[in-house]
């Protein structure tokens, strides 16, 4: 028998607000040297690096919203009967490049949601797409988030 | 005729041919300043205690887009000024901590000289030699000329 009831894959489609953000030199520089990069085009925030769609996206979210683990709640997802969170994947696809000054759009898609039986019972994969886009609506980036409930 | 130097390198890649490793050990501070960039609040990033006692884990967990970003830097780090990632896959598999040496490498598995693209099998390895995070990676060269 199914885990994954008709009301649950009825949000399947379901998409975010788009947001919108600014790309400045302070905030490439500033993950650049988080993580350790060695290229100076990066580090001097000449040109974002890849994944610079990671923390320009990240969910900017108020400190009494925060649950006790200190995660945010992703209102883009329904409830799933299983919540226990396993490895996830994901896939990007890089179309231009980013740099300072650019103004850029995300949107969120709910894109699947479907079931796979594993060796310890039901599992639950998901799929999110985000779309970046610039101001000429051109596409940028599109990433795609993998993950499996247990 | 004078032929470039992308198109001089793009043409001397092989199939098996693998990347120069790079090791990152990534301490609390790194971790702290990665997180803070993201606005990631995820308490096993920064509470040793709770990670530990409320989590079970041994210490502070890296950040998995983090080893993300390591896949990439691994390749472009490689690559230079030759050509630009196109696309990535990878999944974070096992955990990995504060203090963990990690080492981030790949070996080409594939070559279309049509799209001047490079398929590169993407890893990180924990110092136990354990694939914690493995991925693919697209490369593809710049035009000749």
């Amino acid at each position: 028998m199914s885990v994954l009831s008709e009301d649950l894959l009825a949000n399947i489609g379901l998409r975010s607000e788009p947001r919108r953000e600014l790309v400045t030199r302070r905030d490439i520089r500033k993950y650049a040297v988080a993580t350790g990069n060695r290229q100076r085009k990066y580090l001097d925030g000449d040109l974002a690096p890849p994944m610079f769609h990671v923390p320009l996206f990240w969910d900017v979210v108020e400190l009494d919203q925060l649950t006790p683990d200190g995660v945010s709640i992703d209102t883009l997802l329904p409830k799933f009967p299983l919540e226990k969170a396993m490895a996830g994947g994901l896939n990007i696809d890089y179309h231009l490049p980013v740099r300072p000054g650019d103004w850029l759009t995300a949107t969120r898609t709910l894109t699947d949601i479907y079931e796979k039986v594993g060796r310890s019972g039901p599992l639950i994969f998901y799929e999110v797409v985000m779309d970046v886009v610039n101001e000429d609506d051109e596409l940028v980036i599109r990433e795609k988030t993998t993950r499996i409930l247990r | 005729m004078k032929i470039s130097s992308e198109l001089s390198r793009f043409g001397e890649l092989r199939v098996g041919h693998e990347l120069p490793q790079r090791v990152f050990e990534c301490g609390n501070v790194q971790l702290m300043l990665y997180n803070a960039s993201l606005w990631n609040v995820h308490r096993i990033h920064f509470d040793e205690p709770y990670a530990r006692e409320v989590e079970g884990y041994p210490g502070l967990v890296l950040a998995g887009p983090m080893l993300g970003d390591w896949l990439h830097q691994c390749v472009e780090e490689w690559l230079g000024e030759d050509g630009q990632i196109f696309s990535i896959d990878y999944s974070n598999r096992v955990a990995t901590f504060v203090g963990a040496t990690l080492i981030a490498g790949g070996e080409i598995t594939a070559l279309r000289p049509d799209s001047r693209e490079a398929e590169i099998d993407v890893y990180i390895k924990n110092q136990y030699g354990d694939v914690v995070t493995p991925g693919q990676i697209v490369v593809r060269f710049a035009d000749a000329g």
